[in-house]
């Protein structure tokens, strides 16, 4: 983890061909929420023709859930989920120009083939630090599903919100490059 | 016969959850302190001081420590010498829950049905709740709110006896490998080894409960505790899996006698977030 970077959304083809997995990464700029349950209806929406809660063009999808705010607060705690739940989502957002997606923990392989395929890329956070998450977090409007309550798609105004690039489109992968520097056990 | 009301035991429920999702309990927060000494990796320190800044955030500001404030676990212990007066245990129990979770600012990630609608319950009911009859006329109540992503990593098997030991810690060894960063490591493992199907998993989630660093009573599972911490922590996952030397700060394990033809083992992974707290009425 050399560098930081600042990155403003939404990303170009150009700042993203400059990440590298294991790049610090802080984000300014709105992002929007979705997990499982967004995810499946948003994916119905795109095999009926209907349009999406927001234009995917360039954004980044944060997985998330969070708590609900306290009175005169923006949001309540708010850290990643565990992405591989929404591999099999993935490419039908990529195709409409999603560039990014922040959650926690490894995905399974073919998700790294569209990562290269529609230069895209995979940031980790980091799980379980979901009060220091929320302290980043400056606006958060419920944008679509509000019956979903934990799982709405909202949109947030984030400022320098800490992520590490997981996976880039060269097929960098934080996560194995990581544990091999440290493992001593093969299973 | 001592009596206890039920409008006690909702109170004190409602105290527990709001209590375990702010505030990480004391022997896991000395675990983390501990880590950050032994580990090597600049990434996986990181970690760990975020982990140890988000604990100081969350119980000084009141907030919920993680995001997924989780299934609430209830354990239940009851003194055979209580009698619980003014109504139903198991619903002072959820109203405890609704309560804590609605006033909290706790998230309700409870849905029903589990496979078709998926309608979150809206309050986080139902709790899961595990009684235990004992001697005495006391009343303990552990509540252990358990996150999804971590328990969605934990397995079951049930293993040949001719597997023996080799078969129990490959088992034990893959799921901490496969668990590995999608269940926010460093983790306490929860291990139930024999018993049966459900009891081995019972076992293994109350093993969670014992104080991090302190080894079990019993020399030979506190000998094969050491023995899987030591290996765990050479898969080389570490903090958050960004590569590291602490992907385990504590493993505990429960036995139980079991049935000549089976070794049934259960792996409960715990993240981070090891909340748990507990009363005695
Ligand atoms: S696995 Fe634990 S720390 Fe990670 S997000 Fe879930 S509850 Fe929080």
């Amino acid at each position: 983890m050399a560098k930081e970077i600042r990155l403003t959304t939404p990303l170009t083809e150009e700042v993203i061909s400059q990440l590298r997995a294991g790049d610090k990464v802080l984000i300014t700029g709105y992002i929007y929420t979705a997990r499982d349950a967004a995810h499946k209806r948003m994916t119905e929406a795109i095999a009926q023709g209907k349009p999406l809660p927001f234009d995917v063009k360039g954004q980044i999808i944060y997985y998330v859930g969070p708590t609900p705010p306290k009175p005169g607060e923006v949001i309540g705690s708010a850290g990643p989920t565990t992405s591989a739940r929404m591999d099999r989502y993935v490419e039908h957002l990529l195709k409409l120009g999603l560039k990014g997606m922040i959650g926690k923990g490894y995905r399974q392989p073919f998700v790294k083939e569209l990562l290269k395929k529609y230069k895209a890329v995979y940031f980790a956070a980091v799980g379980g630090v979901a009060a220091l998450y929320r302290e980043k977090i400056k606006s958060s409007e419920v944008i679509a599903y509000e019956d979903l309550g934990p799982e709405a798609v909202r949109k947030l105004y984030v400022v320098d919100f800490p992520v590490v690039v997981a996976y880039d489109i060269y097929g960098g992968d934080l996560f194995e490059e990581g544990r091999k520097k440290f493992a001593q056990l093969e299973i | 016969m001592r009596e206890v009301h039920v409008k006690e035991i909702t109170e004190a429920v409602k105290n527990l959850f709001l209590k375990a999702n702010y505030e990480l309990p004391k022997d896991v927060e000395d675990a983390y302190k501990k880590a950050l000494e032994k580990e090597e990796s600049p990434a996986g320190k990181e970690v760990l001081n975020l982990i140890l800044q988000n604990a100081h955030v969350a119980k000084s500001e009141k907030v919920a420590y993680c995001q997924d404030t989780g299934v609430a676990v209830v354990f239940v212990q009851i003194g055979q010498d209580v009698r619980i007066v003014g109504g139903d245990l198991n619903k002072a129990i959820e109203e405890g829950v609704r309560q804590a979770y609605r006033e909290g600012y706790l998230r309700a990630s409870m849905v029903w049905d589990p496979v078709f609608e998926r309608k979150n319950t809206g309050d986080n009911t139902p709790p899961v709740i595990h009684y235990e009859i004992v001697p005495g006329d006391k009343i303990k109540i552990i509540a252990a709110p358990k996150g999804g992503g971590s328990e969605n990593t934990s397995r079951l098997a049930m293993l040949k006896p001719a597997d023996g030991w080799e078969g129990v810690k490959k088992f034990i060894l893959e799921t901490v490998k496969l668990a590995g960063p999608n269940a926010c490591p460093p983790f306490v493992i929860g291990v139930g080894i024999g018993g049966n199907f459900e009891y081995c998993a019972y076992l293994a989630k109350k093993a969670l409960l014992r104080p991090v660093g302190k080894r079990h009573e019993n020399p030979l599972i506190a000998k094969v505790e050491e023995e899987l911490l030591n290996e765990i922590n050479k898969i080389g996952w570490g903090p958050m899996g960004f590569g590291g030397k602490v992907t385990a700060v504590d493993v505990k394990v429960e036995m139980y006698p079991c049935h000549i033809a089976s070794l049934p083992v259960a792996v409960n992974i715990q993240c981070h977030a090891a909340r748990h707290a507990e009363i005695e009425i």
